[in-house]
């Protein structure tokens, strides 16, 4: 943590960044996130197991990118999610410092992102274990338990948006939910309308996902909302090789045409 | 009328449950189920929580739900037709085992529903509804009730107020002529009252801010810098006015299908983006800070000008909800201390 708190201190004093993000002691015991400008203002920083929220959804906030070039502070999670935004042209790579963090809550030296992307080339990549063992029950269902399940949970959703808001994957400008010339899916918070809405995400995030949980750690009704798109991962990866988050020059999945793509799942 | 007290034991309260369930109400009361606690309809009184600090949502529910019908339209090659919705034929409702923070805030409910307009479709769902009370004897570090003139055995709002004794009984406080009717069609499960003191048992909430000086200084506060360094964290989503028991902000949608379909009335929040874009394309809270403002400012600043009520009654559902941790009773202390120039 001291080398974390010297660092970041550091990188503020010589002007080569504006801002770092990070992550603070918050109220009752969370962790929460905090932008620091003040280079006597890095002692708050903090990295603990309770420092779970993906971090890098603020990197495209408007208010945020206004401070130019930003330091952040980055386990794997945020990590991949920075070489996404880098690839989908939403933030631009020299702006970035990483401030990596290791599975070991080491700070790890990262000169630039070439060596982030190295980084995560040697990690073995998929979902949480917790996630997977319950994927792997929902894939043991028949296709009518599924949709049973799915419906239950789906239809408490009050589309108060949390899952949308705390992904740093979700950075439209104007979400297609949000689009009604013409309406493509159902706004109001009823059972179709909640089903259309998180299959639409589902879909838009395939490929995409760096499986961080955090749409379904954010979820204020505890809708399990972050295995959709973790199983959407990993069909990704079987069907199309692609690992979101692991290069810079990555090409979407779902929207790059290859003459060799699979076609054993068109009906 | 002149609140009447009496008690009731632990079994009876179940029976009073099942009783107003089998008069026909629809009954709304928290159960734990998916590793929280929340309201439902018509739960078995064996299902309902009675040990929970909070719910997560709050019970406007009842009288504001997520989605309400207006009307319907057909239309035809003569034009279209609008036909309405009979609202005299909403159920009647009994909120059953809601905290006083809850049953006050359907006063602030009904005065934002007809400040101006009197909303037909609300006034409906509320003369049918009953509110049966529970005093806190539990709180935590997000409640704040005592900070904004409420207390964790406040009777407003309430036809019954239940308090649950050290004994195991409830002292039942009956408030109103709604109240009475139902404690006087179960008057078999009550018995008289001895002097039973509520006050003793209640949850301690110690008064964190003086609301009065976050009003002053909000009035003097639109341009200070608070606001961005406080809101830098807020990621914009809706789940605060969601689950808030006094936020009332709605969207219009249509829903049809070859020119047939219904209006709808939905859930809408002051921290969308979305919420006050122009069609111009020009947006005057173009960024976070100036929604999350407008947020506090509307509950703190322009409901006690105008409605003459705080828009917040101190039930921290917004900071439990909160995926980022914008904790509101932080913002307000530190409210209470700005530094304002006037």
């Amino acid at each position: 943590m001291d080398n974390l708190r010297q660092k970041a201190k550091e990188l503020l004093e010589s002007k080569t960044v504006n801002l770092v993000i990070g992550y603070e002691n918050g109220t009752n015991g969370k962790a929460r996130a905090v932008f620091i400008t003040d280079p006597e203002k890095t002692g708050k920083l903090i990295y603990d197991e309770r420092c779970k929220q993906n971090l890098a959804v603020y990197l495209n906030k408007h208010e945020v990118k206004h401070y130019g070039k930003i330091a952040i502070v980055a386990p794997l999670m945020v990590m991949r999610s920075i070489l996404v935004l880098v690839s989908e042209c939403q933030v631009k790579k020299e702006n970035i410092v990483a401030l990596g963090i290791g599975e070991d809550g080491s700070l790890l030296d990262f000169p630039s992102l070439e060596v982030v992307e190295k980084y995560v080339a040697k990690i073995p990549l998929g979902n949480p274990q917790s996630d997977q063992e319950i994927l792997d029950k929902l894939n043991a269902m028949t296709m009518e338990q599924r949709r049973a399940f799915w419906q239950n949970e789906l239809e408490r959703c009050f589309k108060c948006y949390a899952c949308r808001a705390a992904c740093p994957m979700c950075y439209c400008l104007r979400c297609t939910v949000e689009c009604n010339q013409p309406q493509w899916i159902s706004a109001p918070a009823h059972p179709l309308g909640n089903l259309e809405w998180h299959m639409l995400r589902t879909m838009h995030l395939t490929g995409r996902c760096v499986s961080c949980g955090d749409c379904g750690r954010a979820c204020p009704l505890n809708i399990p909302i972050h295995l959709l798109t973790m199983q959407q991962a990993e069909e990704a990866f079987h069907m199309f090789g692609v690992r979101a988050g692991t290069s810079m020059k990555a090409e979407s999945a779902l929207s790059t045409y290859k003459p060799d793509d699979k076609e054993n799942f068109i009906l | 009328m002149t609140p009447e007290k009496k008690i009731i034991d632990r079994v009876a309260l179940d029976k009073l449950y099942e009783s107003l369930k089998a008069a026909g109400n629809k009954m709304f009361a928290p159960v734990f189920r998916n590793e929280q606690t929340d309201f439902e309809y018509n739960p078995n009184a064996s299902e309902i929580s009675y040990n929970h600090i909070q719910t997560t949502q709050s019970v406007k529910n009842t009288v504001f739900p997520k989605i309400e019908n207006l009307f319907r339209f057909e239309s035809s090659q003569k034009g279209v037709d609008l036909l309405n919705i009979d609202f005299t034929k909403v159920p009647r409702v009994v909120v059953w085992n809601a905290h006083p923070c809850d049953a006050a805030a359907f006063s602030a409910l009904d005065s934002v529903f007809n400040w101006d307009f009197k909303d037909e479709i609300y006034n409906s769902r509320r003369e049918k509804l009953a509110v049966i009370g529970m005093s806190c004897i539990k709180a935590d570090e997000n409640c704040f009730c005592t900070s904004v003139d409420l207390n964790p055995g406040s009777v407003k709002g309430s036809d019954i107020l239940l308090t649950p004794l050290a004994n195991g009984t409830y002292l039942a406080e009956i408030l109103t002529e709604q109240g009475k009717a139902i404690a006087d069609a179960n008057a078999s499960l009550f018995t008289a009252s001895n002097g039973e003191n509520k006050e003793e048992v209640l949850a301690k909430v110690e008064k964190q801010f003086d609301h009065s000086k976050v009003t002053e200084n909000l009035a003097n506060g639109f341009e200070n810098p608070f606001w961005h360094e406080f809101s830098l964290r807020c990621i914009g989503c809706g789940a605060c006015a969601y689950v808030c028991p006094i936020c009332t902000c709605f969207d219009i949608q249509d829903e049809s299908k070859a020119g047939n379909g219904r209006r709808l009335r939905c859930w809408d929040s002051c921290g969308f983006g979305l919420f006050t874009l122009h069609t111009s394309g020009h947006n005057p809270r173009e960024i976070q800070s100036q929604r999350w403002r407008q947020r506090v400012m509307h509950k703190f600043s322009y409901q006690p000008d105008r409605n003459e009520f705080i828009g917040c009654v101190g039930c921290g559902r917004c900071s439990r909800a909160c995926p980022v941790d914008m904790n509101i009773l932080e913002q307000l202390v530190a409210l209470e201390k700005l530094e304002v120039a006037k």
